[in-house]
């Protein structure tokens, strides 16, 4: 059984099919790409698969799972936790409350037991404080603990999201295009952070990117989509020499 | 020490307030006003809980201070005195000081419960939608209230000075500023434990990105409806108060204008601040009895001091900020949990 199987996937708006038949599988401690040119429904397939669209058609299992009816925290309690194309950290609240949020499905308290401060809830917010420390500690970000995230360093806010993603203990991470807006020099560090995530952590990553070194470096496995469909997958070997790939998306230069 | 300053500071505060109003320093007319004090401030914590922390409009809260208002008041009435409408009282009148904060209680999930009927529709849409079905909802609550000619319809509801007067038989000291006093404290306290637990922080992420909650884990439908019951029961709190110090409640007290105040009173002090909203309240407050004697043209005064300070301070008077927010050296002397 895949971590992660899609299955005949398909997304209308209105007439418009931003993904078409989609059919896709993700195994265990996988690091895969999904690449393709601008508006080929790569964060639709996200967006699909972290419960915030319902696919018009189509199937998605996760651990075996059907993901279909359940709402985007639902799916997130169920262990896919995502980035954004757009950072959206919570822009006022500081990069530890930021962190201490995204656990909230694993709380562990009812509202009797916050307001009169029960044993229970005060060693349950201490346990979520502690993990949330840890966290910042191993990315070493927690001397930004109490900074909001808009006075950090763009990079720094990815990094942030990433830990916020990790920080309910997901077994599927989903980047949506992490080096997007970076500087080259981040952009290396991202790969090294990215990397050290997955050997870190024992979960699997599936990454959108539009940056080929990021995603050549990086996957293991790469599915292009083009206007909603699956074109190609395979090694990033194969990939870069697939001529359907080259003609739909990175045109007639060499790679 | 820093764990005792504030339940010490409140305690002298409280016996200050019984002790002038005992001994009759203050006259009922100042009693009154700090009676209010307390009523517009759980008013506006509470409203602020869902225009500020959860950054959604709710425009009809006095239509649950009306409900807390009502059910409270017919529940003390009818439980503690011998009225035209309920006849004997239903338990010794002696129980009227002990039975007083359950009373307010009932009329506290009274209105959180129409809050959960109002939340459950309104909450599909968002933004401008939900203030106008919370205005809709106020004027149905105050035109239900007047078709119920049992309860005094138009005319409104008395009696609660009986209440005041069975608790006095028990023992012979302020009940009121006792009881308003509590329940404001009580206020503060379960929204502040509210807002610093996670659980809470979680309605700060949804005003701040619904999406981005939702997707990391947060049950943005449910905690909404959480919040806007507190508020609303809160707020039922409040309305019981006030009833039990006018001792006369009628429909067209909880109208629009009502609700107004609620507003100025939380933009005021700035939004998601419970410090803010205390002090916009005592300042809101003081402002409206200050400018009694200019009688009608007061509600020109304080309108355009709304506008002048939107001009200035856009963001209220401490706009999401907390007094320990501005004063850090606050911290080393108390521990406010």
């Amino acid at each position: 059984m895949s971590l992660l199987e899609v299955d005949n996937l398909t997304q209308l708006f209105s007439g418009l099919c931003a993904v078409s038949e989609l059919k896709l599988a993700l195994e265990e401690r996988e690091l895969v790409g999904l690449i393709g040119p601008n508006g080929a429904g790569k964060t639709t397939v996200f967006n699909i698969v972290s419960g915030f669209y319902q696919p018009t058609h189509g199937e998605i299992r996760f651990q075996g799972r059907n993901l279909a009816g359940l709402k985007p925290h639902q799916v997130s309690a169920l262990g896919i936790t995502r980035t954004f194309q757009n950072i959206r950290l919570w822009k006022e609240m500081s990069v530890l409350d930021n962190i201490l949020v995204a656990q909230h499905y694993h709380l562990g308290y009812g509202l009797g037991g916050l307001f009169f401060r029960t044993p229970r809830y005060l060693k349950r917010e201490k346990d979520i404080r502690i993990r949330a420390f840890e966290l910042l500690e191993i990315f070493k970000i927690d001397q930004f603990a109490d900074e909001k995230p808009t006075n950090l360093p763009y990079g720094m806010q990815r990094k942030v999201e990433i830990v916020r993603a990790l920080s309910s203990g997901p077994k599927l991470l989903l980047l949506d295009e992490p080096a997007a807006g970076l500087q080259a020099t981040d952009v290396s560090e991202l790969i090294t952070l990215i990397q050290w995530v997955f050997d870190q952590f024992d979960l699997s990553i599936w990454m959108i990117e539009h940056q080929m070194k990021v995603v050549m470096s990086l996957c293991s496995q790469i599915s292009v989509i083009d206007f909603g469909k699956l074109i190609a997958s395979g090694t990033p070997e194969e990939i870069q020499n697939n001529p359907e790939v080259i003609k739909a998306y990175l045109g007639d230069d060499q790679l | 020490m820093k764990r005792l300053s504030v339940p010490i500071l409140l305690v002298i505060l409280l016996s200050i307030l019984m002790g002038l109003s005992y001994f009759e320093v203050i006259d009922l007319y100042i009693q009154t006003i700090i009676l209010f004090m307390g009523i517009n401030i759980i008013t506006s914590t509470s409203l602020n809980l869902v225009n500020g922390n959860m950054g959604e409009f709710s425009c009809g809260h006095a239509g649950f201070i009306a409900v807390g208002a009502y059910v409270s008041s017919i529940l003390s009435v009818a439980l503690f005195t011998k009225s035209k409408v309920f006849g004997a009282p239903l338990l010794p009148p002696e129980l009227a000081a002990y039975g007083f904060p359950f009373v307010l209680i009932v009329g506290g999930i009274a209105s959180a419960l129409t809050g959960l009927l109002i939340a459950i529709p309104s909450f599909r849409t968002r933004d401008d939608y939900l203030a106008i079905i919370t205005i809709a909802a106020n004027y149905i609550i105050i035109t239900a209230i007047i078709n119920i000619d049992k309860i005094g319809g138009a005319r409104g509801f008395m009696g609660m000075k009986r209440v005041i007067f069975a608790m006095e038989k028990c023992a012979e000291i302020p009940w009121m500023i006792l009881w308003v006093f509590l329940f404001t404290v009580l206020t503060v306290i379960i929204i502040r434990r509210y807002m610093t637990s996670t659980y809470g922080k979680g309605v700060e992420a949804i005003r701040q990105d619904e999406i981005s909650a939702e997707i990391m884990g947060v049950n943005t439908n449910r905690i909404k409806l959480v919040t806007f019951m507190i508020s609303s029961g809160l707020a039922g709190i409040a309305g019981g108060l006030y009833a039990h110090t006018v001792g006369y409640v009628n429909p067209k007290s909880f109208d629009l204008l009502k609700s107004t105040e609620a507003l100025v009173m939380v933009y005021l002090g700035g939004m998601g601040s419970i410090t803010g909203s205390i002090l916009s309240a005592v300042i809101f407050t003081l402002m409206l009895e200050l400018l009694r004697p200019l009688q009608i043209i007061k509600w020109v005064a304080i309108p355009l001091l709304l506008i002048i300070i939107m001009q200035f301070r856009p963001e209220g008077i401490m706009g999401h900020r907390e007094l320990s927010d501005i004063f850090p050296k606050l911290k080393k002397f108390y521990k406010f949990k």
